[in-house]
């Protein structure tokens, strides 16, 4: 197989640890040092690593609650123009603007509004969908979804240095610290 | 997250303090119990439109004391590890039920003014009551009063006996057991508060009927209780013997609040749009008479936009739920709803000129409230505030939102 010669650069450096309380409190210090741009990833939700990260409250219930509250003004004003314009049609003897009739929809395409966007700000947010990720190019990663716990720091993150971080990384009790490539 | 250490409690520290304002209300319940019920007797309140606002009382603190049986079984059903904190303070409420069973007393002696249906005359003449009278007897409805009320006292009393029993040595059988007698207790509750809202309230308008009508009271009782633990809980948190109850806590219950609210909406919207959109005379005259026929418009838009649109908007941030302050303002403002929305679903059948308020709605509300916090202040004093044994304890002391 010809091999092409591709040019990397470090996307960033992947911390592994064996337990939760470790990552715990790794994500604390990390926190504390100031990075920007990093995450963990573990095989189940620890409860409070929110909170040890200093993640910020998400925006998505602000996107959710304005785009809803758009669906429920398209439900309304839909059948208001169905029913008072464009087809107007006596129904059981009651009147146009016959409002109780309005609130099943009114309230189906709120909620389908708001379903769709929470599940496209999701995607924006995380930047999905992508083919891959240069993570996935560590073996041992696999182990985020079975029993390891890892924290990753991006190169973009303006503190990142690639071996004071891994000093930084290995005296919080990383167990394996290793470069993550990215092509160019 | 491992845990080196299990936080526990103990029993003292947990216990009403007897400096507490709440270790006195056995006897300020009992003395504002006994003004309500010396103003009702001098304002002539057992006679007439006065029992329709006792029943309204009445059906305040019953649905609150429902609600709270709910939630003890709920909990149990659910083997849920956050509430354990909040549990017992909702068994020692539901301890307010064989106060409700003295209290129906006034109810069931004055029934010939409450209900038209009481009335032999009246149902010889009218088929549809006649054909309804195998269920809507004198006798029969007395039964199944008495059957909802001692039902209800006897798993109140199991619920919080066994619970409170558990404080002693901590032996998991007493879990077992309550969980156990959780299933069955489901339905035999879920009946009773159903036909004691078709009994009590949906029989004033005896032609009328709606199968929905149960869920909606139902509805109503959760946030009563829901409100009331929001302030009990906080009141008792700063008092002392209830300092585990964390934030985390309050904001569940906020969220719990926020759902009935939006359930009770949902199924009250649903009666009506049912009865609306199908438009046959026999079922929308509730709802005729508690619009312009008899003057009750203005009142029945204040409670939709009061019961639903408020609440929903202001509870719905995760803010509103985690604060004190805020938290306590949607709660009592949603005890003045659920009292105003009885008060929608009892008072038309009397009041045919609009609503209006008299001394007996509130010295009813006296009576029937200060009995029944006398009773559920004599259970306050007797164990601790927290089931300090409960094997999920130490669940729910360190219990986080995400």
């Amino acid at each position: 197989m010809a091999s092409t010669a591709t040019t990397t650069s470090t996307w960033g450096i992947l911390a592994e640890f064996d337990s939760a309380a470790e990552i715990f409190h790794a994500c604390e210090k990390v926190r504390d040092a100031g990075f920007a741009n990093w995450d963990a990833h573990t095989p189940f939700p620890v409860h409070g690593l929110d909170d040890a990260m200093g993640l910020k409250a998400s925006k998505l219930p602000w996107v959710v609650l304005v785009v809803g509250l758009s669906g429920t003004f398209t439900g309304t004003a839909l059948q208001y123009w169905v029913h008072n314009y464009a087809y107007k049609l006596v129904i059981s003897g009651k009147p146009y603007f016959a409002w109780p009739a309005y609130v099943p929809v009114i309230f189906e395409m709120s909620i389908l509004f708001s379903a769709f966007a929470t599940i496209f700000s999701i995607m924006g947010f995380c930047r999905l969908p992508r083919w891959n990720h240069p993570i996935f190019g560590s073996a041992r990663f696999e182990k985020a979804s079975d029993d390891k716990f890892f924290i990753s720091i991006e190169s973009a993150d303006p503190k990142f240095e690639a071996t004071r971080t891994a000093e930084f990384l290995k005296g919080l009790g990383a167990k394996h610290v290793e470069l993550v490539e990215e092509e160019a | 997250m491992s845990h080196p250490t299990a936080p526990t409690l103990d029993a003292q520290s947990a216990s009403l303090p007897a400096s507490s304002l709440w270790s006195k209300s056995p006897i300020i319940g009992a003395l504002i119990g006994l003004l309500g019920l010396g103003g009702m007797f001098a304002t002539g309140g057992f006679h007439g439109e006065g029992l329709f606002a006792y029943l309204v009382a009445y059906l305040f603190f019953f649905s609150l004391a429902m609600g709270a049986l709910f939630f003890v079984v709920i909990q149990h059903a659910t083997r849920a590890g956050w509430s354990v904190v909040v549990r017992r303070l909702a068994e020692i409420l539901s301890m307010g039920f064989p106060a409700l069973l003295v209290l129906f007393a006034p109810i069931a002696f004055g029934a010939h003014d409450l209900y038209h249906w009481t009335h032999l005359d009246v149902v010889a003449t009218d088929p549809i009551l006649k054909a309804k009278s195998g269920y809507l007897n004198m006798g029969f409805w007395l039964g199944r009063a008495i059957f909802y009320l001692v039902a209800s006292s006897a798993y109140a009393w199991f619920f919080y006996s066994n619970s409170v029993k558990q404080d002693a040595n901590g032996d998991l059988a007493y879990s077992h057991k309550t969980r156990g007698a959780s299933y069955p207790a489901l339905p035999v509750l879920a009946l009773s508060v159903t036909f004691a809202a078709f009994d009590w309230s949906m029989s004033l308008d005896p032609h009328w009927f709606s199968t929905m009508f149960g869920v909606c009271f139902f509805a109503g009782g959760m946030i009563a209780l829901l409100a009331t633990l929001a302030i009990m809980g906080h009141s008792l948190k700063t008092t002392g013997p209830l300092a585990v109850v964390t934030t985390e806590h309050f904001h569940d219950i906020g969220k719990l609040l926020f759902g009935f609210t939006v359930f009770w909406s949902y199924v009250n919207f649903s009666q009506f749009m049912l009865i609306w959109y199908a438009n046959i005379p026999e079922e929308t005259t509730w709802f005729a008479h508690r619009w312009i026929e008899f003057g009750w418009d203005k009142f029945s838009i204040f409670l939709a936009i009061g019961h639903f649109a408020l609440p929903f908007f202001f509870l719905m941030t995760r803010h509103t739920k985690r604060n004190k302050v805020t938290l306590l303002i949607a709660s009592f403002w949603m005890l003045a709803m659920h009292y105003l929305d009885l008060f929608w679903q009892v008072m038309p059948t009397e009041q045919h000129h609009g609503p209006h308020f008299s001394a007996a709605h509130g010295l009813s509300m006296l009576m029937i409230g200060g009995f029944f916090f006398a009773l559920v202040g004599v259970f306050l004093k007797k164990s601790s505030l927290v089931p300090v044994k409960d094997p999920r304890l130490s669940e729910s002391l360190r219990f986080t939102n995400y």
